[in-house]
């Protein structure tokens, strides 16, 4: 029985990392596309998240944990990131 | 590579499709923000992916390594603790940015334009306006 998984799983971690490649596209086309900043911003936000999901596909693919710090440290910096460009079209000024 | 022979298909075949589903999920929220009209219709898709898309993954890695490793690793946790607390308050930060620009905008048409269009407080698109 253990021949299903050694089928399932490759082919299955190909489809996911297909799929969250696509999405990188598709946020890529929204991030040069966007006609407003707000939009360039949320683009980027997604950016990070799906970076985020391939590097823990990447990790499972591998087979090794120490993708997790490089996805937990991407999620903290797209947090930041996300939060600092939000401030900046609010105010006109991150730091007031 | 061959880690995947060593593991039963009772924790192959989960893994799998928690896989499939958060690769489908991740690619519909990206192609909502990459399709839908107006940026307060279009801040909804990738809520679903950070939401849905992210946790699929992420139990199907928890589930992975633990079976791999033969103990429970739960550390992805962390990601997933961190980014449900998270996204809320960036789509809230995001959404009071648009709100107030579109609104300066609208209160002094005066002015040289910015880049981008106003986007209408309605659900209509925004072509439908005279330029």
């Amino acid at each position: 029985m253990n021949e299903l998984s050694a089928f399932l799983l490759p082919l299955a971690l190909n489809f996911a990392l297909g799929c969250v490649g696509l999405a990188l596209v598709f946020c890529t086309l929204r991030l040069l596309r966007g006609p407003s900043a707000q939009d360039r911003v949320l683009a980027l936000d997604t950016l990070w998240m799906c970076a985020m999901l391939l590097i823990l596909l990447l990790g499972m693919r591998h087979g090794s944990l120490v993708y997790f710090e490089a996805a937990l440290l991407i999620a903290l910096l797209g947090f930041v990131s996300t939060v600092a460009l939000a401030k900046f079209l609010m105010r006109g000024e991150v730091i007031e | 590579m061959s880690a995947p022979e060593l593991l039963p298909w009772w924790v192959g075949l989960p893994v799998s499709l928690l896989l499939v589903l958060g690769g489908i999920v991740a690619l519909t929220g990206c192609l909502g923000l990459l399709r839908l009209p107006s940026f307060y219709q279009r801040i909804h898709g990738p809520a679903i992916t950070i939401t849905l898309g992210t946790g699929c993954i992420l139990i199907a890695s928890m589930l992975y390594f633990s079976a791999l490793q033969s103990r429970p690793v739960i550390h992805e946790l962390l990601i997933t603790l961190f980014v449900l607390l998270t996204a809320p308050m960036v789509s809230m930060l995001l959404m009071r940015a648009a709100v107030y620009r579109d609104q300066r905008k609208r209160r002094l048409p005066g002015e040289a334009p910015e880049t981008g269009e106003i986007y209408p407080l309605s659900a209509r698109p925004a072509d439908k306006r005279a330029p």
